[in-house]
């Protein structure tokens, strides 16, 4: 894409760019000249090499989390992460229990995940979280049952950017010996992330949402206590007979470096994708009937999640082309459906449908924020001018009081 | 989603944009769809005593398509008699904006919209 035309980046929840220091340290591991040996040769030095470079970037995984390394598996990503921790678990534990408890605005890699496990006769309940996005911890007690063994919560939802109380969680799943699992795709290099402190039992982790490459991820699988996780991938035995497969070397060292950056940068990083969200928020409250989904305080520093009241989601896309970002609405996804995360938060049709998700990184700059600024004011100015549910609201009509025509 | 640059014209400078006075005897009133599926269109038609629509204005609240189909339609509309308007087909509105399948609704909308609004004309002149 040229500079000139590129659209300005404001989706980096979806995936952020490789950071030029971990692309810099990946090409060292890939041609002739570097190291590119297979790190389950045993018998040669380019096989030793790789494997080093495999450790150490498992140790730095380890070190953002505060995990010992041997409690780190390498998958695809954390879909590969999810999938495994949660039939993984489910399987083991089968014969205690064919009862799971999720929430329902899971990424979808739990969800359908989930829904694979009633095919195979497990039952799951899914939760409704409260109106701000977060789990009501009594709701979760009470939908314990005697045979529940695997719990799935996420840390960070990648929509709406909300914190969940993982620490509660868990220690509540500890009490009723439930497995617990949490998909920290989005919090992890966002949110502190302390493994010694946290009763979690498996997490899901991936690279590219943290400035690492895409198809590399991690699962963590707790020592102590010891989990057991049945394998979904069979072949040579690799990660402990957890997950066989070569190890991809340059993939994982960028995980590796990604990690590392994470943790030494993150403070301050965040401290300025605070700042960038709230000088957009700041800077949109001049516009009337605009409404902040999620919670305000239990949430990322990079996130934004708003709706526009009025205006039509795929409309609003069309008018926003400069601006990357994630819609809520119908068409610029595949299905028809609006954001089935808002429609949980008990979000109206309408204002699912015009919800827009801006997330901001490590790349992001003010003069982003300014610009995206000038857009959004130009696209809801120009598309409540032609609303007539605007110009209803204008003459003080309660809109949902009005009989509409259906078709 | 690719839209036509026709669509992309009506709707980046869309024509006829307004309101008439609903209670006005001269002006017809079309309000069509619903928020909650994503698109409201109204048309307002404005007949002379000869019976010809002498303007029309629109809002919509819906997508770029829906907006464009509404926009067309105040075009075509102008200038002609209640009964010739009552001849626009939302086939036609589909093919002059290239509107892909999915968005085939956005010209029924557009379609019910007119008759609305000449419904609405014709009812006031009885009452
Ligand atoms: C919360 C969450 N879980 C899982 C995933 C999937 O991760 P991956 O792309 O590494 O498979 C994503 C990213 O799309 C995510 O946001």
């Amino acid at each position: 894409m040229s500079p000139a035309k590129a659209p300005i980046y404001l989706d980096y929840s979806a995936t952020t760019p490789v950071d030029p220091r971990v692309a810099e340290k990946m090409m060292q591991y890939l041609t002739l000249d570097g190291v590119f040996g297979n790190p389950a040769s045993r018998s040669h030095a380019f096989g030793w090499a790789a494997e080093e470079a495999i450790e150490e970037a498992r140790a730095q995984v380890a070190a953002l989390i505060n995990a010992d390394a041997k409690e780190i598996v390498w998958t695809s990503g954390a879909t590969e992460s999810n999938n495994l921790a949660i039939k993984g678990a489910a399987h083991f534990n089968e014969r205690r229990g064919k009862h799971l408890i999720t929430v329902k605005t899971e990424h979808k890699a739990v969800l359908d995940t989930c829904r694979q496990l009633e095919r195979e006769g497990f039952e799951v309940t899914y939760l409704d979280p409260e109106p701000n996005g977060l789990l009501d911890l009594e709701k979760f007690k009470a939908a314990i049952r005697p045979d529940t063994t695997v719990v799935s919560v996420m840390h960070v939802n990648n929509e709406i950017g909300v914190i969940q109380d993982i620490k509660a969680i868990g220690e509540i799943c500890r009490a009723n010996k439930i497995v617990f699992h949490v998909d920290a795709a989005q919090s992890a290099g966002k949110v502190e992330i302390d493994l010694e402190t946290m009763p979690v039992d498996l997490m899901s982790f991936s690279a590219h949402k943290v400035y690492g490459p895409k198809g590399i991820g991690a699962l963590y699988v707790r020592r102590k206590p010891r989990v057991r996780i049945e394998a979904q991938i069979h072949g040579g035995g690799h990660e402990r007979g957890m997950r066989s497969g070569t190890l991809p070397t340059h993939q994982i060292v960028g995980m590796g470096e990604a990690f590392r950056i994470a943790k030494l940068e993150m403070a301050a990083e965040n401290e300025r994708l605070r700042m960038l969200r709230d000088r957009l928020w700041q800077g949109l409250q001049d516009i009337d009937e605009v409404y902040l989904n999620g919670d305000l305080e239990q949430r990322i520093a990079g996130n934004l999640n708003i709706s526009f009241n009025f205006v039509e989601g795929e409309s609003l896309m069309m008018s926003l082309k400069n601006l990357a970002l994630s819609s809520g609405s119908a068409c610029t996804s595949a299905s028809l459906e609006p954001s089935y995360v808002l429609r949980a938060l008990g979000r109206s049709d309408e204002l699912s449908h015009s919800s827009l998700r801006i997330t901001f990184g490590r790349f992001s700059t003010i003069d982003d924020v300014d610009q995206a600024l000038v857009s959004l004011h130009q696209a809801v100015n120009h598309l409540r001018e032609l609303s007539p549910l605007w110009e209803m609201h204008q003459e003080g009509i309660d809109l949902s009081t009005v009989k509409w025509a259906a078709h | 989603m690719a839209y036509s640059e026709k669509v992309i014209d009506h709707y980046e400078n869309p024509r006829n944009v307004g309101s008439f006075n609903k209670a006005d005897l001269q002006i017809g009133t079309g309000m069509v769809g619903a928020p909650a599926c994503g698109d409201v269109m109204k048309l307002q038609i404005k007949v002379n005593a000869e019976g010809v629509i002498e303007d029309a204005k629109f809002k919509t609240y819906g997508c770029g398509s829906a907006i464009a189909s509404s926009s067309l339609l105040t075009e075509w509309v102008k200038g002609k008699t209640l009964e010739q308007a009552k001849q626009i087909k939302n086939t036609d509105i589909a093919a002059e904006l290239e509107l892909p399948p999915v968005k085939i609704h956005c010209s029924v909308l557009a379609e019910d919209a007119i008759r609305a609004a000449i419904e609405d004309y014709q009812s006031k002149q009885q009452g």
